[in-house]
Protein backbone atom coordinates (compact mmCIF):
# COMPACT_ATOMS: atom_id res chain seq x y z
CA UNK A 1 0.00 0.00 0.00
CA UNK A 2 2.51 1.83 1.09
CA UNK A 3 4.87 1.36 -2.26
CA UNK A 4 1.54 2.08 -4.28
CA UNK A 5 0.87 5.40 -2.36
CA UNK A 6 4.93 6.71 -3.18
CA UNK A 7 4.60 5.62 -6.68
CA UNK A 8 1.11 7.64 -7.18
CA UNK A 9 3.06 10.52 -5.83
CA UNK A 10 5.97 10.37 -7.90
CA UNK A 11 3.17 9.85 -10.75
CA UNK A 12 1.56 13.70 -9.65
CA UNK A 13 5.09 14.82 -8.94
CA UNK A 14 6.11 13.78 -12.77
CA UNK A 15 3.10 15.48 -13.88
CA UNK A 16 3.29 18.22 -12.05
CA UNK A 17 6.62 19.03 -13.32
CA UNK A 18 5.89 18.43 -16.96
CA UNK A 19 3.24 21.35 -16.82
CA UNK A 20 6.40 23.85 -16.19
CA UNK A 21 9.53 24.53 -18.27
CA UNK A 22 11.77 21.43 -16.88
CA UNK A 23 14.85 23.22 -15.29
CA UNK A 24 17.34 21.70 -18.04
CA UNK A 25 15.03 22.62 -20.54
CA UNK A 26 15.00 26.08 -19.70
CA UNK A 27 16.46 28.97 -21.96
CA UNK A 28 16.64 32.94 -21.72
CA UNK A 29 14.71 35.14 -24.35
CA UNK A 30 18.58 35.56 -26.17
CA UNK A 31 18.85 32.06 -27.76
CA UNK A 32 15.12 32.60 -29.70
CA UNK A 33 16.06 35.86 -30.82
CA UNK A 34 17.92 36.49 -34.60
CA UNK A 35 21.61 35.93 -34.44
CA UNK A 36 21.62 39.89 -35.45
CA UNK A 37 19.63 40.76 -32.78
CA UNK A 38 21.74 38.86 -30.25
CA UNK A 39 25.22 40.42 -32.01
CA UNK A 40 23.32 43.62 -31.53
CA UNK A 41 22.87 42.98 -28.05
CA UNK A 42 26.71 41.45 -26.99
CA UNK A 43 28.48 44.58 -28.52
CA UNK A 44 28.00 47.30 -25.97
CA UNK A 45 28.90 50.02 -29.03
CA UNK A 46 25.60 48.76 -31.13
CA UNK A 47 23.65 47.98 -28.15
CA UNK A 48 20.72 51.17 -27.32
CA UNK A 49 20.05 50.12 -24.15
CA UNK A 50 23.70 51.27 -23.39
CA UNK A 51 22.45 54.63 -23.95
CA UNK A 52 20.31 54.44 -20.80
CA UNK A 53 23.22 52.93 -18.96
CA UNK A 54 25.38 55.98 -19.27
CA UNK A 55 22.50 58.02 -18.64
CA UNK A 56 22.10 56.33 -15.41
CA UNK A 57 25.70 56.19 -14.70
CA UNK A 58 25.38 60.36 -14.63
CA UNK A 59 22.60 60.27 -12.27
CA UNK A 60 23.58 57.84 -9.90
CA UNK A 61 26.07 60.95 -8.67
CA UNK A 62 23.93 63.90 -9.84
CA UNK A 63 22.26 65.02 -5.83
CA UNK A 64 18.83 65.30 -5.92
CA UNK A 65 15.75 66.29 -3.40
CA UNK A 66 15.24 68.46 -0.75
CA UNK A 67 18.34 66.13 1.46
CA UNK A 68 20.24 67.12 -1.34
CA UNK A 69 22.05 63.78 -1.75
CA UNK A 70 22.96 61.44 -4.55
CA UNK A 71 23.13 57.57 -4.89
CA UNK A 72 26.76 57.50 -4.67
CA UNK A 73 26.95 59.63 -1.62
CA UNK A 74 25.10 56.79 0.55
CA UNK A 75 26.04 53.49 -1.82
CA UNK A 76 29.48 54.63 -3.33
CA UNK A 77 30.53 53.14 -6.51
CA UNK A 78 27.79 51.14 -8.12
CA UNK A 79 29.88 48.80 -9.83
CA UNK A 80 30.90 47.23 -5.82
CA UNK A 81 27.60 48.12 -3.95
CA UNK A 82 24.94 47.08 -7.00
CA UNK A 83 26.94 44.13 -7.64
CA UNK A 84 23.93 41.58 -7.83
CA UNK A 85 21.45 43.86 -6.26
CA UNK A 86 18.52 43.12 -9.62
CA UNK A 87 19.89 39.79 -9.54
CA UNK A 88 17.80 39.28 -5.88
CA UNK A 89 14.67 42.11 -6.81
CA UNK A 90 11.76 41.93 -6.04
CA UNK A 91 12.67 41.88 -2.70
CA UNK A 92 10.53 42.18 0.65
CA UNK A 93 10.45 45.27 1.98
CA UNK A 94 9.99 45.20 5.98
CA UNK A 95 7.80 49.03 5.86
CA UNK A 96 5.54 47.43 3.46
CA UNK A 97 5.20 44.50 4.50
CA UNK A 98 5.40 43.19 0.84
CA UNK A 99 7.97 42.51 -2.25
CA UNK A 100 8.86 45.83 -4.16
CA UNK A 101 10.97 45.60 -7.42
CA UNK A 102 14.08 47.58 -8.84
CA UNK A 103 11.81 50.20 -9.66
CA UNK A 104 10.00 50.61 -6.83
CA UNK A 105 12.93 50.34 -4.82
CA UNK A 106 14.94 53.09 -6.62
CA UNK A 107 11.61 55.29 -6.25
CA UNK A 108 11.52 54.62 -2.31
CA UNK A 109 15.73 55.85 -2.21
CA UNK A 110 14.38 58.84 -3.80
CA UNK A 111 11.03 59.67 -1.61
CA UNK A 112 12.72 58.89 1.84
CA UNK A 113 16.23 59.29 1.63
CA UNK A 114 16.40 61.96 -0.82
CA UNK A 115 13.65 63.59 -0.25
CA UNK A 116 12.63 63.90 -3.88
CA UNK A 117 9.98 63.41 -6.23
CA UNK A 118 9.22 60.09 -7.19
CA UNK A 119 10.27 59.28 -10.83
CA UNK A 120 7.62 58.41 -13.13
CA UNK A 121 7.26 54.87 -14.57
CA UNK A 122 8.26 54.29 -17.93
CA UNK A 123 10.18 57.59 -17.63
CA UNK A 124 14.14 57.92 -19.43
CA UNK A 125 15.41 58.90 -15.75
CA UNK A 126 14.02 55.47 -13.96
CA UNK A 127 14.31 53.68 -16.96
CA UNK A 128 18.24 54.55 -16.73
CA UNK A 129 18.51 54.34 -12.97
CA UNK A 130 17.34 50.58 -13.12
CA UNK A 131 19.24 49.63 -16.23
CA UNK A 132 22.44 51.33 -14.92
CA UNK A 133 22.08 49.09 -11.57
CA UNK A 134 20.92 45.89 -13.49
CA UNK A 135 24.17 46.34 -15.61
CA UNK A 136 26.19 45.83 -12.43
CA UNK A 137 24.48 42.22 -11.70
CA UNK A 138 25.52 41.18 -15.54
CA UNK A 139 26.01 37.40 -15.88
CA UNK A 140 25.40 36.91 -12.22
CA UNK A 141 22.12 34.22 -11.72
CA UNK A 142 19.44 35.54 -10.52
CA UNK A 143 18.80 34.70 -6.87
CA UNK A 144 15.56 36.28 -5.43
CA UNK A 145 15.22 35.60 -1.37
CA UNK A 146 13.91 32.00 -0.40
CA UNK A 147 13.09 33.50 2.71
CA UNK A 148 9.25 32.58 4.43
CA UNK A 149 8.19 35.78 4.05
CA UNK A 150 7.93 36.03 0.15
CA UNK A 151 6.22 32.38 0.09
CA UNK A 152 2.37 34.05 -0.01
CA UNK A 153 3.49 36.32 -2.80
CA UNK A 154 5.24 33.67 -4.66
CA UNK A 155 2.07 31.58 -4.10
CA UNK A 156 -0.08 34.46 -5.64
CA UNK A 157 2.57 35.46 -8.66
CA UNK A 158 2.32 31.53 -9.62
CA UNK A 159 -1.72 31.41 -9.32
CA UNK A 160 -1.94 34.90 -11.28
CA UNK A 161 0.76 32.74 -14.03
CA UNK A 162 -1.52 30.33 -14.59
CA UNK A 163 -4.92 31.85 -14.68
CA UNK A 164 -6.83 32.05 -17.92
CA UNK A 165 -8.13 35.63 -18.46
CA UNK A 166 -9.29 38.43 -20.94
CA UNK A 167 -11.29 38.20 -23.78
CA UNK A 168 -9.03 35.84 -25.14
CA UNK A 169 -9.29 33.10 -22.11
CA UNK A 170 -5.59 32.71 -22.21
CA UNK A 171 -3.07 31.97 -19.51
CA UNK A 172 0.58 33.04 -19.00
CA UNK A 173 1.26 29.33 -18.97
CA UNK A 174 -0.32 28.26 -21.92
CA UNK A 175 2.12 30.08 -24.06
CA UNK A 176 5.35 30.24 -22.06
CA UNK A 177 5.03 26.62 -20.32
CA UNK A 178 3.18 24.75 -22.74
CA UNK A 179 4.23 26.21 -26.28
CA UNK A 180 7.44 27.79 -26.32
CA UNK A 181 9.85 27.52 -28.92
CA UNK A 182 6.56 27.28 -31.49
CA UNK A 183 5.19 30.64 -33.41
CA UNK A 184 2.97 33.21 -32.87
CA UNK A 185 2.13 35.12 -35.45
CA UNK A 186 5.56 36.46 -37.23
CA UNK A 187 7.62 35.98 -33.40
CA UNK A 188 8.64 32.39 -31.50
CA UNK A 189 7.30 32.34 -28.19
CA UNK A 190 9.82 32.40 -25.58
CA UNK A 191 9.75 30.54 -21.79
CA UNK A 192 9.21 34.20 -20.56
CA UNK A 193 12.39 34.79 -18.19
CA UNK A 194 13.07 37.98 -17.25
CA UNK A 195 16.44 37.70 -17.48
CA UNK A 196 17.54 41.39 -19.25
CA UNK A 197 15.13 43.51 -18.09
CA UNK A 198 14.65 46.56 -19.06
CA UNK A 199 14.90 45.70 -22.22
CA UNK A 200 15.43 47.43 -25.50
CA UNK A 201 12.50 46.08 -27.64
CA UNK A 202 12.80 46.91 -31.00
CA UNK A 203 8.94 47.24 -31.54
CA UNK A 204 8.72 49.76 -28.73
CA UNK A 205 11.67 51.57 -29.79
CA UNK A 206 12.82 52.07 -26.40
CA UNK A 207 13.78 51.03 -23.34
CA UNK A 208 10.72 49.48 -21.16
CA UNK A 209 10.46 47.47 -17.74
CA UNK A 210 9.34 44.13 -16.98
CA UNK A 211 5.78 45.92 -16.24
CA UNK A 212 5.78 47.07 -19.48
CA UNK A 213 6.18 44.01 -21.18
CA UNK A 214 3.68 41.94 -18.22
CA UNK A 215 1.06 45.01 -19.40
CA UNK A 216 1.96 44.21 -22.93
CA UNK A 217 1.38 40.51 -22.80
CA UNK A 218 -1.94 41.49 -20.94
CA UNK A 219 -3.53 43.43 -23.75
CA UNK A 220 -2.69 41.09 -25.99
CA UNK A 221 -5.24 38.69 -24.28
CA UNK A 222 -7.50 41.25 -24.04
CA UNK A 223 -7.38 41.40 -20.32
CA UNK A 224 -7.38 44.32 -18.17
CA UNK A 225 -3.99 45.44 -17.21
CA UNK A 226 -2.42 45.32 -14.24
CA UNK A 227 -1.56 49.07 -13.29
CA UNK A 228 2.11 50.17 -12.63
CA UNK A 229 3.30 49.05 -9.47
CA UNK A 230 0.56 46.85 -8.47
CA UNK A 231 1.29 44.51 -5.92
CA UNK A 232 -0.50 41.74 -8.22
CA UNK A 233 2.11 42.77 -11.23
CA UNK A 234 4.87 42.69 -8.74
CA UNK A 235 3.96 39.20 -7.45
CA UNK A 236 3.88 37.69 -11.28
CA UNK A 237 7.55 39.52 -11.32
CA UNK A 238 8.74 37.39 -8.16
CA UNK A 239 7.40 34.52 -9.64
CA UNK A 240 9.05 35.24 -13.33
CA UNK A 241 12.53 35.63 -11.04
CA UNK A 242 11.82 32.51 -9.10
CA UNK A 243 11.32 30.57 -12.01
CA UNK A 244 14.29 31.73 -13.58
CA UNK A 245 15.98 31.04 -10.33
CA UNK A 246 20.05 30.08 -11.44
CA UNK A 247 19.95 31.74 -14.96
CA UNK A 248 22.27 34.89 -15.73
CA UNK A 249 21.40 38.39 -15.86
CA UNK A 250 22.28 39.93 -19.42
CA UNK A 251 20.11 43.35 -19.11
CA UNK A 252 19.94 45.66 -20.38
CA UNK A 253 18.95 42.83 -23.51
CA UNK A 254 17.87 43.28 -26.85
CA UNK A 255 14.24 41.84 -28.13
CA UNK A 256 12.41 41.88 -31.01
CA UNK B 1 21.32 67.38 -24.40
CA UNK B 2 20.78 63.41 -26.17
CA UNK B 3 22.91 60.55 -25.07
CA UNK B 4 25.29 59.35 -27.59
CA UNK B 5 27.99 56.36 -27.72
CA UNK B 6 30.79 56.79 -30.25
CA UNK B 7 33.21 54.56 -30.41
CA UNK B 8 36.80 53.97 -32.58
CA UNK B 9 40.34 52.97 -31.95
CA UNK B 10 41.65 55.73 -30.05
CA UNK B 11 45.22 55.29 -31.80
CA UNK B 12 45.69 53.71 -34.84
CA UNK B 13 48.79 53.69 -37.40
CA UNK B 14 48.89 55.45 -40.39
CA UNK B 15 47.33 54.95 -43.15
CA UNK B 16 45.17 52.26 -41.13
CA UNK B 17 41.57 52.10 -42.34
CA UNK B 18 39.28 52.62 -38.79
CA UNK B 19 35.72 51.89 -38.15
CA UNK B 20 33.45 54.60 -36.05
CA UNK B 21 29.95 53.39 -34.74
CA UNK B 22 27.68 56.26 -33.57
CA UNK B 23 24.75 55.17 -31.75
CA UNK B 24 22.51 59.22 -30.67
CA UNK B 25 19.67 58.28 -28.47
CA UNK B 26 17.00 60.00 -30.52
CA UNK B 27 13.15 59.55 -30.31
CA UNK B 28 13.12 60.23 -34.70
CA UNK B 29 9.55 60.79 -34.19
CA UNK B 30 8.09 60.12 -38.14
CA UNK B 31 5.28 62.90 -38.08
CA UNK B 32 3.01 60.17 -38.98
CA UNK B 33 1.61 59.13 -36.18
CA UNK B 34 -1.11 60.30 -33.95
CA UNK B 35 -1.23 60.39 -30.30
CA UNK B 36 -4.34 59.06 -28.24
CA UNK B 37 -6.71 62.07 -28.88
CA UNK B 38 -5.98 61.76 -32.75
CA UNK B 39 -3.54 64.99 -32.75
CA UNK B 40 -0.32 64.38 -35.34
CA UNK B 41 2.64 64.22 -33.19
CA UNK B 42 4.94 66.66 -34.87
CA UNK B 43 7.60 64.80 -36.90
CA UNK B 44 11.14 64.97 -35.17
CA UNK B 45 13.96 63.69 -36.40
CA UNK B 46 17.46 64.11 -37.21
CA UNK B 47 18.12 64.89 -40.56
CA UNK B 48 21.63 65.54 -41.19
CA UNK B 49 24.75 64.41 -39.87
CA UNK B 50 28.22 65.04 -40.28
CA UNK B 51 31.34 63.88 -38.94
CA UNK B 52 34.61 66.09 -40.08
CA UNK B 53 38.21 64.74 -39.25
CA UNK B 54 40.74 67.84 -38.67
CA UNK B 55 38.13 70.15 -40.26
CA UNK B 56 37.67 68.00 -43.61
CA UNK B 57 34.30 66.47 -43.55
CA UNK B 58 34.98 62.67 -44.01
CA UNK B 59 30.84 61.58 -43.59
CA UNK B 60 27.72 63.12 -44.02
CA UNK B 61 24.39 61.44 -43.97
CA UNK B 62 20.71 62.49 -44.94
CA UNK B 63 18.53 60.88 -42.33
CA UNK B 64 14.66 60.09 -43.44
CA UNK B 65 11.33 59.43 -41.39
CA UNK B 66 11.89 55.51 -41.91
CA UNK B 67 14.86 55.37 -40.17
CA UNK B 68 14.59 54.17 -36.16
CA UNK B 69 14.57 55.60 -32.66
CA UNK B 70 18.34 55.56 -31.62
CA UNK B 71 19.94 55.50 -34.94
CA UNK B 72 23.38 53.97 -35.40
CA UNK B 73 25.57 55.08 -37.85
CA UNK B 74 28.97 53.24 -38.75
CA UNK B 75 31.23 54.40 -41.21
CA UNK B 76 34.84 53.92 -42.29
CA UNK B 77 37.61 56.39 -42.97
CA UNK B 78 41.50 56.91 -43.51
CA UNK B 79 43.48 57.52 -40.30
CA UNK B 80 45.85 60.34 -41.70
CA UNK B 81 47.35 62.92 -38.58
CA UNK B 82 46.49 62.84 -35.08
CA UNK B 83 43.88 65.11 -34.01
CA UNK B 84 40.30 65.82 -33.30
CA UNK B 85 36.89 63.92 -34.36
CA UNK B 86 33.87 66.30 -34.89
CA UNK B 87 30.45 64.53 -35.30
CA UNK B 88 27.10 67.11 -35.46
CA UNK B 89 23.88 66.75 -36.11
CA UNK B 90 20.84 68.99 -36.35
CA UNK B 91 17.08 67.27 -35.88
CA UNK B 92 13.97 69.06 -37.02
CA UNK B 93 13.55 70.76 -33.77
CA UNK B 94 16.51 73.21 -34.68
CA UNK B 95 18.98 71.54 -32.20
CA UNK B 96 22.41 70.75 -33.10
CA UNK B 97 24.68 68.84 -30.79
CA UNK B 98 28.30 68.83 -31.35
CA UNK B 99 30.28 65.47 -29.97
CA UNK B 100 34.78 66.12 -30.12
CA UNK B 101 36.85 63.36 -29.59
CA UNK B 102 39.99 63.11 -30.05
CA UNK B 103 42.30 60.46 -32.31
CA UNK B 104 46.29 59.90 -31.80
CA UNK B 105 47.99 58.29 -35.15
CA UNK B 106 51.19 56.35 -34.32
Amino acid sequence: MRALLAAGLALAAAAAVEAEVVPDARRPGYDFASPEIRAMQDDETTNPGMLWVSQGESLWSKKAGAAAVSCEDCHGDARASMKGAAARYPAFDAVLARPIDLEQRINRCRTEHQRAEPLGWESDDLLALTAFVARQSHGLPIAVSAGPELRPFLDLGGELFSLREGQLNLACSQCHDDNWGKSLAGNVIPQGHPTGYPVYRLEWQSLGSLQRRLRNCMTGVRAEPFDYGAPEAVALELYLMERARGMPMDAPAVRP
Amino acid sequence: MARVLINFPQRAKRGEIIEIKTLIQHPMETGYRVDNRGAKIPRDIISRFTCAYNGDEVFRAELFPAISANPFIAFSTVATESGELVFSWTDDNGQMQTEIRQITIE
